[in-house]
Order: structure tokens, then C-alpha cells, then sequence
């Protein structure tokens, strides 16, 4: 443990901790662009700096690591006065439509721009009018909003392993883009959506969410993916009763915010048209419209008329590895204890 | 970390990551894969075993081992039986032999058994490149037989991890979906066993081992079976042989289906019972690693009523009383009848996340190793096996050979009802190798159509080296191209696992 002295109060943080974690680690809360605890420190955007007594620059708190008896002021006039200027130069490039942006109430930009009374941008230049990208089903693209922190390029070289996205072009014409700067769709992109989870702007966001909820008007509820046998956990993001998108959470216990296509972005087949909403019977090899009452009746008079006739192992029942552990402890109760057989199994060999 | 018969970037994308992580942060990746998976490009040695070859692959890397005294000696000595019978039995498996059956030199064969035998943690992963043959349960007693010799097994960063397929076939298992089991694992025909639950559910119960899916189909097709509740699966596009399963269904004398969609297999049902999603009801999945989960209802069921509910109706139906306020309750009863689960309950999933089982009492933190110290059966039991070829192979008139698998962008036949999806990836692309596309005259795009013994289907091409000359490789997602109506008859005779890796067909442009 290393004893230093953060904002006039003397700490105790683990040895080789940045800054910033040490911060985080005693609820000091210094602002951050580029910084993500899931990625490899980048120290770009200069906004977490602070000010070091003894040093006569103002380090960036995610890249330097504390020492014994280090003395840190993480809001000093300079330190303010350096993240004003950093943010007004994004501003300058930036564009002020936060009143229909995705991102509001979710916005890292906008948030340290209300922090720090940052209106508009004393710097007048030129600024970028970059094509939105929304050739794809999924993510909404738009570089105008970018500041350049490289949290996508890192989620999609560290967290996917993909390498789709880089740095292009040099100055003002820097751009974090796919290789070739094509469009998505016609990248190496496995929209996994890694570089959505981790953007902190309105530059990457979920396609489908677009227009339907405010961040604050949405409830997030924890649950776990229903494809694959990898376990992620993820929030379904409701409104008003309806699933609007799916938004990956830290806290997951196997995949943290990765995902991939398919848990990310394949929950709408909850919503398509062809779901059945009401049971079926079959008369005249027609599928005819039936109350649940008439469906079970018509259920219990034809297993009982079987299993009296031919015995209970004439029944079988296929239960689903993708249904829950619930149904399927019912389904293989019910052929044992109502129908009198084991003849019950699941895909598991199939 | 060994991979043999998976493609964990497609079929399991976020432990394909945490590989790709592994790889580039420095530990070793052997591929074992007739295809050029996306993890070959991270990978210190790719064996480009010919398909159905594992068994001769997995003894020629014994045998070196054995030869050059690799072996963990004490592991074998305190943990393990039956070595004499593996070491005779590898014998044979000289790395000439095995480089003539599997394809693979032998200097690959040599690199990777040293690299394997003298790490100090190795783990081995495998899907259903290994269990989808005909000699499926040998193939995995093969892996577990090279894991045992090295006692790369019951460590941290060690292990023979099978990666499960769906969200739940793990948890669909441990509830006793089986033919011969009751939840976590207690056989149907142990007195004590059915006992403790015929007083828990106030019925007699029947002491014989029922019928596995194959077996059900059969018995479907001559009539000894006359009606079947099936929940949410769609054998007619995942099973294979699917005519054979069509015709079965149709033979049935009633059918009820409990799903989303009108699929291709509730087409043949008398009733059908409207699903709810995921979305729409509360329970638990189990992973891969036996970590018990919460699925939690964020919406309103779309049909009126939770899965639970539907079933819990039929048992009233049949004049079975049932009384459960809400799927705690299930699993609190499956809980109390399973030792293995006894210490799972929603309080502890809600406060801890996750409990992977066994986890036998409350106070129990759950068990994320197997095997620590001791294996389940007391001492592992090397169960070695001589190569069993696959039971259809190419010949003059269906001279390809036809493996099929998943895709990154589809699972199984779910994910072509996401409307995001479908309207990118929305039909099969069959890739063929180019000096097979040249020889047939067909680019990427072209229309083909696959004939086996059983059955005949349309699909696109497409032309790549990631199969080998020979090889056709598909999915089996599309309704469009209904791949399974090819896969072969053939079934692992103690699983009745079918042999969807390897069959015979022929290709014709049109």
C-alpha cells in the first residue's frame, strides 16, 4: 500500500495504481474520455489531468502511476482551466444537437461540458460534415460526434480481437475508422458492437434504439442470453413495456460488456410479425384459432385416450436446451409424473 | 490451450475472444480443424486433421509422448487406471501411420505433443467437430485419455472443457431431460432414486430408462410411439436425416408443439401452444462452465401467459394439481430433490451473480474446477480406442464429403426470425474449395444442388480455402436450404449423437 495525499486528505491506495484508480478507489471522481478499466491505457485525451505538487506539468492521471507520499489535486484552477480548454476545443468540432442525439443523458461530452460550464467554444475553425454511416442493420455511425479517444479502435483490437478499426489520416483529418475508411457493412466488422458499448459520445450508437427512448426513460433488466451456451449477461433495455435494445453490462460474470452479433443485436425476433399469440388446433389439416381452455381439453382427452389405450410409453416428449431450467424440469416431470414415462430427451445429443 | 473440433469465434464468439486474448498475450494455440477457422491466424500449429480422423490424431500424439517418457507419471500412478490398455493400444500409432491417416506431418505431430505433454497448464476444448460422428463418445474419452496421461486436469488453467451449444442444453441436462436420469443426474432405475421422488410427487413412477430422441422417431416411424409434446426444438431442420423425421411426425397419432413461430416442425402438430421469449419469462439458464444464471422477465409474455404457466396447465389438465406461485418455486423443488443443486437458490444467484454446481449446501461457494484432487468415479479411467472411420465416406457417385456447422451471424434456427439479422445474412453459402469450383465451373454466388442417399437441397456457393479440396461445408440455419435432409443416418451407437461431420453427396451447378 502506498500513503499519498489526494485533495488535502491523506489515502491509502494499492502500489502501482494510477491516479485515476486511485481516485476511483477513495470516490474522487475525475473526469475521462479515452480511460476505460476494460482497455490498455491510452492517455490521449488529456482530460483526466491533475495537478502533482512538485511537478510543473499536469499529468494525465490514467497513465501515472503514484509514489509514497505523492500529493495530488485532482480539481485545482489549473486543472480546471486545462479541461475548459480541452473541452472547448471538442466543442469547437463537435455538433450541438445534443436535443435529438441518441446519446443524451448517456453523453461523457456533455456531461463534463454541464461539470465545467462549458457553453460553446471560443475557438471558431473549421469543422467536420463526415457522411453518417448507417449501411448496416445494427450501428448508427456518425464521425461528426467522434473525439477521438480510441476507445473503439481498442475494444475492437483488445475485447474482439477483430482489428477493424485504426487510426486514419493525420491532424484535423484524423479519423478512427475501418480499414480502407469503408462503410461497415463493407468492413471486417463482425458487429459484435464492442466499439458501441464503449463509445462515450453520440459518434457509435444502437441502430435499433434510434428515436425510441431517452437513456433515463429506460429500464435495464439483468438477464442472460438465449443463444449460445457461453453464458453472457446483458440488460434489456425496456420502455413502456417493450423492448427497445439490448445494453451490455460491466457486472456480467462471464463477458463483462462484450457480446456478439447475435446477443447484442438478435433479440428482435421477440417482436416478429410470425410469433403466435394464441393457441392452434389443427381440424381439416387447417390451423384453426382456439381458446387455451379448449386447446388443454382437447390436449388431455387425446394423451389419456393414448396412454389408456397403448400404454404410457407410447408418449414422448422433447423438452429444449433453449428453454429455461424451469420448463424443462416441468417437461421431464410431466412425462414421468402424469404420463407415467420416461421417454423424455432434448437436443442435447441432436 | 488445445482446440480440437471447435470454432469458438463463430459458435461461442465471446470465448473466442477470451482465446484470441490468450493467443496474443502469449500462451500457445494448437488448432485441430479440417477448416481454416478465424482462430488458425492466431494459432502456433494448425493439424488440418482429414475429417473423422481424431481418434488416430489424439493416440499418435500419445504415443509420442509415451516414447519420448512425457507422460505425468505421479498423475497417471495416483489418479488414474487402465494405463497398461491405453499404452497398447497407442502403440500402434506410430507418427507415420497417423501422418498417412490424418493428413498431418509428422513433424506437427511431434511439436505439438511435446508442447502439449511438458506445459505446465493446458487446457483442451472441444464441440461437436468431436462428438458429431460415429465414434463421437470414443473421440471424447480420446481427449480425456491425452488430458489424464499429461494431468492436465483438476488445475487451475487446466482441463478437458467441452463447450455446450445452446444457452441451455447444460441446465436442460442437469433437469433431467434424459431419457435415464432425474435432475442432476440420479438414475431413473435406482430404487432409492425413484423412491425420493414418487413421495415428492405423490405418483408411482417407472423404473425404465426411456427413449433417446432417435429412438423416439424410430419409434414414431413403426408406430409404437402414437403422441409427442415437443417444446421449443425444430427437429425436422436441426435433426439430421430430416425426411426420416418428417415422416415420423406424420406417422404420429397426436402431436403438440409449445413454440414462437408456425416452425417446420409444428407445421405437423395437432395443437399448438403459443411460447413466450426469453424476454417474457423468469427462470435460469446454465452455462457452459455449470454456472447457474437469472433470466429475468422484462416484458409482458406476447401470448398471454409465461412458459410455465402453459405447462403447469397441462399437468392440471390431466387432473394433476399443481401449485407453483412462480418459477422460484420450481427450482426450490428441483433444489430439494438434487444434491448436486441443493445450495442454488434465486436469493444467492440475485445476490452472487452466478453459483456453478455441485454446490450441495447453502454455505457452499460452488465448484468452478472439476475433478480437484479426485475424479467423480474415484480413479480416471483411461477407456482407449482403436480408429473407427466415419460411417459414410465419398465414393465415386457422391464422391464430396459434407460437414456441416454454425455460422457467426445465425443460432441454429432462431436468429433468421431477427429482422436485423436476416436482412444481412439471409441464406446459405455452402463453401466449396476453388479447385473444386473450378473443376465443377462455379464461382461465389453460383446456385448448386447437394444430393446424399437421403435427400436433395439448393444452395449458393461459396468459393474459399478455409475447406479443404473434397469438402463441402454448410450450415444448417436456413429453412431455405434444409441442410439436414443430406446429414447422414448414422448415429454414435451410445449417445445416438448423429453424424452430422461427415457424409457423401454430390454437387451439380444449375
Amino acid at each position: 500500500m502506498v500513503t499519498m495525499v489526494m485533495n488535502g486528505k491523506e489515502v491509502k491506495v494499492p502500489a502501482g495504481s494510477t491516479i485515476l484508480q486511485a481516485a476511483d478507489m477513495v470516490g474522487i471522481d475525475i473526469p475521462r474520455f479515452c480511460y476505460d478499466p476494460d482497455l490498455s491505457p491510452l492517455g490521449a485525451c488529456r482530460m483526466c489531468v491533475v495537478e502533482v505538487k512538485g511537478n510543473r506539468l499536469l499529468p494525465a492521471a490514467c497513465v501515472t502511476p503514484v509514489y509514497p507520499g505523492m500529493e495530488v489535486d485532482t480539481e485545482s484552477e489549473s486543472v480546471i482551466e486545462a479541461r475548459k480548454t480541452i473541452l472547448e476545443l471538442l466543442v469547437a468540432n463537435h455538433p450541438l444537437d445534443c436535443m435529438t442525439c441518441e446519446k443524451m443523458g448517456d453523453c461523457k461530452l456533455a456531461e463534463y461540458c454541464y461539470r465545467y460550464g462549458v457553453k460553446e467554444s471560443s475557438f471558431v475553425g473549421e469543422k467536420h460534415h463526415y457522411a453518417i454511416d448507417d449501411s448496416n442493420p445494427f450501428i448508427n455511425r456518425d464521425l461528426n460526434k467522434c473525439i477521438l479517444c480510441g476507445a473503439c479502435v481498442r475494444a475492437c483490437e483488445e475485447m474482439t480481437g477483430q482489428d477493424n478499426l485504426s487510426f486514419l489520416y493525420r491532424g484535423f483529418d484524423r479519423k478512427a475508422t475501418t480499414a480502407g475508411d469503408v462503410d461497415y457493412i463493407d468492413s471486417d466488422c463482425v458487429f459484435c458492437g464492442q466499439c458501441v458499448a464503449v463509445c462515450p459520445t453520440g459518434a457509435l450508437t444502437e441502430k435499433t434504439m434510434a428515436g425510441q427512448g431517452r437513456r433515463w426513460e429506460i429500464d435495464r433488466v439483468r438477464t442472460t442470453c438465449p443463444f449460445c451456451g457461453t453464458g453472457c449477461n446483458f440488460d434489456l433495455a425496456v420502455k413502456d413495456g417493450k423492448v427497445i435494445g439490448v445494453l451490455s453490462n460491466p457486472d456480467a460474470p462471464v463477458n463483462q460488456r462484450s457480446l456478439c452479433v447475435k446477443g447484442r443485436f438478435g433479440w428482435d425476433f421477440i417482436y416478429n410479425e410470425k410469433r403466435l399469440t394464441t393457441p392452434l388446433i389443427k381440424k381439416n389439416g387447417q390451423f384453426e384459432h382456439a381458446s387455451w381452455d379448449e386447446a388443454f381439453s382437447l390436449i388431455a382427452t387425446r394423451f389419456k385416450e393414448i396412454k389408456e389405450k397403448y400404454g404410457p410409453d407410447a408418449f414422448a416428449a422433447l423438452s429444449s436446451a433453449r428453454c429455461t431450467n424451469e420448463e424443462n424440469f416441468l417437461v421431464s416431470k410431466f412425462a414421468r409424473a402424469v404420463m407415467g414415462t420416461n421417454n423424455v430427451d432434448h437436443c442435447a445429443r441432436t | 490451450m488445445f482446440l480440437i473440433g471447435t470454432n469458438p469465434t463463430e459458435a461461442h464468439p465471446v470465448i473466442g475472444y477470451k482465446m484470441r486474448q490468450a493467443a496474443r498475450r502469449g500462451a500457445k494455440l494448437v488448432v485441430c480443424d479440417p477448416r481454416r477457422i478465424d482462430l488458425v491466424d492466431e494459432a502456433d500449429y494448425w493439424l488440418r486433421v482429414k475429417p473423422g480422423t481424431d481418434i488416430p490424431l489424439l493416440n499418435g500424439l500419445m504415443h509420442i509422448i509415451i516414447k519420448e517418457g512425457l507422460e505425468d507419471k505421479t498423475f497417471i500412478e495416483e489418479r488414474t487406471e487402465n494405463y497398461e490398455e491405453l499404452k497398447a493400444i497407442v502403440e500402434s500409432y506410430t507418427p507415420e501411420r497417423v501422418s498417412e491417416l490424418t493428413g498431418i506431418s509428422v513433424d506437427d505431430l511431434y511439436a505439438v505433443a511435446r508442447l502439449y505433454a511438458t506445459t505446465d497448464k493446458a487446457m483442451l476444448f472441444y464441440t461437436l467437430g468431436i462428438t458429431e460422428h460415429i465414434c463421437g463418445t470414443r473421440n471424447v474419452m480420446s481427449c480425456a485419455n491425452l488430458a489424464m496421461l499429461t494431468g492436465h486436469l483438476g488445475r487451475p488453467g487446466t482441463g478437458v472443457c467441452p463447450q455446450r451449444g445452446q444457452n441451455n442444453v447444460q441446465g436442460a441436462c442437469d433437469m433431467g431431460a434424459l431419457p435415464n436420469v432425474y435432475s442432476g443426474y440420479q438414475a431413473v432405475g435406482v430404487d432409492a432414486v425413484r423412491e425420493k421422488h414418487e413421495k415428492a410427487w405423490g405418483v408411482s413412477l417407472s423404473p425404465k430408462v426411456g427413449l433417446k430422441i432417435p429412438e423416439m422417431f424410430e419409434a414414431a416411424h413403426h408406430g409404437s410411439v402414437k403422441a409427442m409434446y415437443i417444446l421449443g426444438e425444430n427437429p425436422v431442420l436441426t435433426d439430421p436425416n430430416a425426411n426420416h423425421i418428417k415422416e415420423a411426425l406424420a406417422n404420429l397419432e397426436f402431436l403438440v408443439v409449445q413454440e414462437l413461430f408456425l416452425t417446420e416442425t409444428a407445421q405437423f402438430a395437432d395443437v399448438i401452444l403459443p411460447a413466450a421469449s426469453f424476454a417474457e419469462c423468469d427462470g435460469t439458464f446454465t452455462n457452459t462452465e455449470r454456472r447457474v444464471q437469472r433470466v429475468r422477465k422484462a416484458i409482458e409474455p406476447i401470448p398471454g401467459q409465461a412458459n410455465w404457466q402453459t405447462i403447469c396447465q397441462m399437468f392440471v389438465a390431466m387432473g394433476y394439481p399443481l401449485n407453483y406461485n412462480s418459477p422460484k418455486e420450481i427450482w426450490d423443488e428441483m433444489a430439494s430433490l438434487s444434491p448436486s443443486m441443493a445450495g442454488i437458490n434465486y436469493e444467492r444467484i440475485d445476490q452472487e451473480n452466478s453459483l456453478q454446481w455441485p454446490c450441495p449446501t447453502l454455505e457452499h461457494p460452488g465448484t468452478p474446477i472439476l475433478h480437484v484432487g479426485k475424479f467423480t468415479r474415484g480413479l480416471g479411467l483411461f477407456q482407449p480406442s482403436e480408429h473407427i472411420p466415419p460411417g459414410e465416406i465419398p465414393d465415386e457417385e457422391y464422391p464430396f464429403l459434407l460437414s456441416t456447422g454454425r455460422i457467426l451471424f445465425h443460432y441454429n434456427v432462431t436468429t433468421p426470425y431477427s429482422g436485423g439479422i436476416s436482412s444481412v445474412w439471409d441464406k446459405e453459402m455452402a463453401e466449396v474449395n476453388p479447385a473444386d469450383a473450378e473443376k465443377l465451373g462455379i464461382q461465389t454466388g453460383s446456385l448448386v444442388k447437394v444430393t446424399s442417399r437421403r435427400g436433395q437441397v439448393t444452395t449458393a456457393v461459396k468459393v474459399t480455402d478455409r475447406v479443404m479440396p473434397g469438402v463441402i461445408w454448410m450450415s444448417f440455419h436456413f429453412a431455405s436450404t434444409p441442410t439436414n435432409e443430406l446429414t447422414s443416418a448414422v448415429l454414435d451407437p451410445i449417445t445416438g449423437t448423429g453424424e452430422y461431420k461427415v457424409c457423401a453427396v454430390q454437387i451439380e451447378p444449375i
